[in-house]
């Protein structure tokens, strides 16, 4: 079974036969796909197209990774990546739509346009057919991000104003009081540590469905109702950022603080001088993940705000919705873009620290 | 000294989580309209009412039957993804921040987005399926479909935690184990059932546990897709306690249910921790 040896020769030969099958099969089998009539034929040859890009793919993969093996878990994943991605291209693709139009079948899914020349006739090319038909070129239309942007009855950049402002005051205040709490946890002795921190954990699983009367009633009291507070305050403490860094604080060697202690040095300076400077990893964790939190929450700017002036992105998202209905598609897209591209940048960025944080969350 | 750390997050604690838990257990006790200041205590008469009311029984059930459709299938999946990006394979982190991005995008722009998926005709599913010569389903507006697209929606937003989970829980079961098991000749099958499965007994217990609390509370989508419809087969609990509360604004009741669902979720999970730890016993006595 020499042949079946890794990385051998035989393995890419595999793959190589297999993509050149696949590429040649897949005209046939879609020209097939055309002609078509009778629906079994249609189904016959859709599946075969598919196999055949299957095919393709894993010969693809098994020629370049140089395993039959590999060709299969590459296949297996490249499809499933397709699949899960598929929601998001295509809501790329409506998006660059021209405004107003009816979603397009898949063949047209790629916003083209007739292109026209300086005195706006078409411009004609010759056809497949040798007549002369218009040129057709691809045309993505960003200006409905523009006007999403600034939509003239929507405020959409006050909704990113004021997501920025309560996000990044909820962040900065949250990892100032968790990381102090974490910090009394992990390295201070006093009495009802434990029950304290039972509390947090307790907090954390089940206080959610009952809070939201009380704390909108006290909110309320407050006159707090519209106003930034309503949004910040709730936040600035979190049950699980303490839990994570407690985590994260007592990894660290004691012996370091003991020293420093030895020098005379308070808890405060202990905290802020030696253990948050070697906690950046776990600070970025927390405060990644409260960032998404606040980012995308829906309910409370939903109750704690009512003027259109004091929405969030995610609930001026859903006025949005509601001032379209179940129509123009490209716009609605557009929008939902618009919300989630911020996202994807910085989890881009910071996604080694998100990965960090789920794993460390569930260590009990 | 201790206390002046832990001062802050604790005073937040206070006035955050438990003082508005045991004000809303006075709260539910109460006949409370909000906006209409006069309450009138009738003690555990919210309780009774919710229970034989039987809107809010069909949200529970709506909530159950959710939980136990889209939780199973959601950990099957990401195991599944967690086993096949496990592989020491050049390339695998891009796969594993793809299977990611689904859960951190917005819950708002992702129901926008499933709404347009599961469109008739033009949507993206049932265009697909056309493709087979399969005539058009309106998924959210049929009473057969509707909680099962959530249900599949869930499946699809759940898979990155569970999924890096899982990949934890992998990562942690040591290489000697199958080392042994390899010299006792066991198949990768063999291998999987008695190693891995039973060494990831704790993690899916966490998975578990999370993933039931997050489903028996899914709230956004169903404000945002199905509104509870049609004829209220969706209206899972917490958006008929959202109604109860600030659409029809009856305080009281609405505290007594979400206490009413608290219970049942604390049953829940401890119910889970039981069969788990069941689970853990039998297998360090085999």
């Amino acid at each position: 079974m020499n042949l079946w040896r890794k990385n051998h020769w035989f393995h890419r030969a595999i793959g190589l036969v297999c993509l050149v099958a696949g590429l040649g099969l897949l005209p046939l089998f879609f020209d097939g796909y055309q002609k078509a009539t009778v629906d079994s034929d249609i189904r016959l040859n859709i599946a075969l197209v598919i196999g055949a890009v299957l095919l393709s793919v894993f010969g693809l993969c098994a020629l370049l990774s140089g395993g039959i093996k590999k060709g299969f878990s590459y296949t297996t994943l490249i499809s499933i990546a397709a699949f899960l991605m598929a929601p998001f291209v295509w809501m790329v693709l409506i998006s660059l739509n021209p405004s107003k139009t009816p979603i397009p079948p898949i063949s047209e899914l790629i916003p083209r346009a007739v292109e026209k020349d300086a005195k706006n006739q078409p411009i004609m090319v010759p056809g497949p057919d040798g007549k002369p038909t218009e040129k057709v070129v691809i045309q993505p239309r960003w200006d409905n991000y523009d006007f999403v942007f600034n939509h003239p009855n929507l405020p959409v950049k006050r909704f990113f104003f004021n997501t920025v402002v309560v996000t990044l005051a909820v962040v900065i205040g949250q990892l100032f009081v968790t990381s102090l709490a974490a910090y009394a946890f992990a390295r201070l002795k006093f009495k009802g540590r434990e029950l304290l921190f039972m509390l947090f954990l307790g907090s954390m699983m089940f206080a959610g469905p009952v809070t939201q009367i009380p704390v909108y009633l006290l909110i309320r009291n407050l006159g707090w109702l519209d106003t930034y507070w309503a949004l910040i305050i709730p936040g600035v403490s979190s049950a699980f950022s303490v839990f994570l860094l407690r985590q994260q604080f007592m990894s660290i060697s004691p012996e370091l603080d003991e020293a420093a202690r030895m020098d005379g040095a308070g808890e405060f300076r202990i905290y802020s001088r030696i253990i948050l400077p070697l906690s950046k990893a776990a600070l970025a964790t927390a405060g990644a993940f409260t960032f998404f939190g606040v980012w995308t929450d829906f309910f409370n700017p939903l109750i704690y705000t009512n003027s259109t002036e004091m929405r969030t992105l995610e609930v001026g998202l859903s006025i949005f919705k509601n001032s379209y209905g179940g129509t123009n598609w490209p716009l609605q897209m557009t929008a939902a873009v618009i919300v989630m591209l911020p996202l994807l940048v910085v989890f881009l960025f910071c996604q080694r620290f998100f990965v960090r944080g789920v794993m460390l969350g569930s260590i009990k | 000294m201790g206390w002046l750390f832990v001062g802050p997050a604790t005073i937040h604690l206070a006035v955050f989580a438990l003082i508005p838990m045991l004000y809303a257990l006075v709260l539910s006790l109460y006949k409370f309209q909000l906006f209409r200041e006069n309450p009138e205590f009738t003690g555990l008469r919210n309780y009774s009412l919710a229970l034989t009311e039987e809107p809010f029984l069909n949200s529970l059930w709506h909530s159950f039957r959710f939980a136990i459709m889209s939780v199973p299938l959601g950990m099957a999946l990401a195991l599944g993804i967690a086993l096949l990006v496990n592989q020491k394979l050049r390339g695998m982190a891009i796969f594993r921040t793809l299977f990611y991005i689904p859960a951190i995008s917005s819950g708002v722009a992702i129901s926008m987005l499933w709404i347009y998926v599961f469109l008739p005709d033009t949507g993206m599913i049932n265009m697909a399926t056309s493709l087979f010569g399969i005539s058009s389903v309106d998924f959210l507006n049929r009473t057969e479909w509707a909680m099962l697209a959530l249900v599949f929606m869930s499946m699809w937003v759940g898979l990155g935690p569970r999924m890096v989970l899982f990949l934890a829980g992998l990562v942690n079961i040591p290489t000697s184990l199958y080392e042994a098991a390899e010299i006792d000749g066991a198949s990768n099958w063999r291998q999987f059932w008695n190693v891995t499965l039973p060494m990831l007994v704790p993690t899916t217990f966490f998975v578990l546990v999370t993933s039931t609390i997050g489903a028996m509370q899914i709230f956004t989508p169903v404000y945002m897709m199905t509104k509870g419809g049609p004829e209220e087969s969706t209206d899972v609990v917490g958006y008929h306690i959202y109604n109860e509360a600030w659409v029809n604004f009856n305080t009281g009741l609405a505290s007594a249910k979400s206490f009413i669902l608290l219970a049942i979720i604390v049953v829940i999970s401890i119910f889970q921790f039981r069969l788990m730890r069941s689970q853990i016993r039998e297998f360090s006595a085999s």
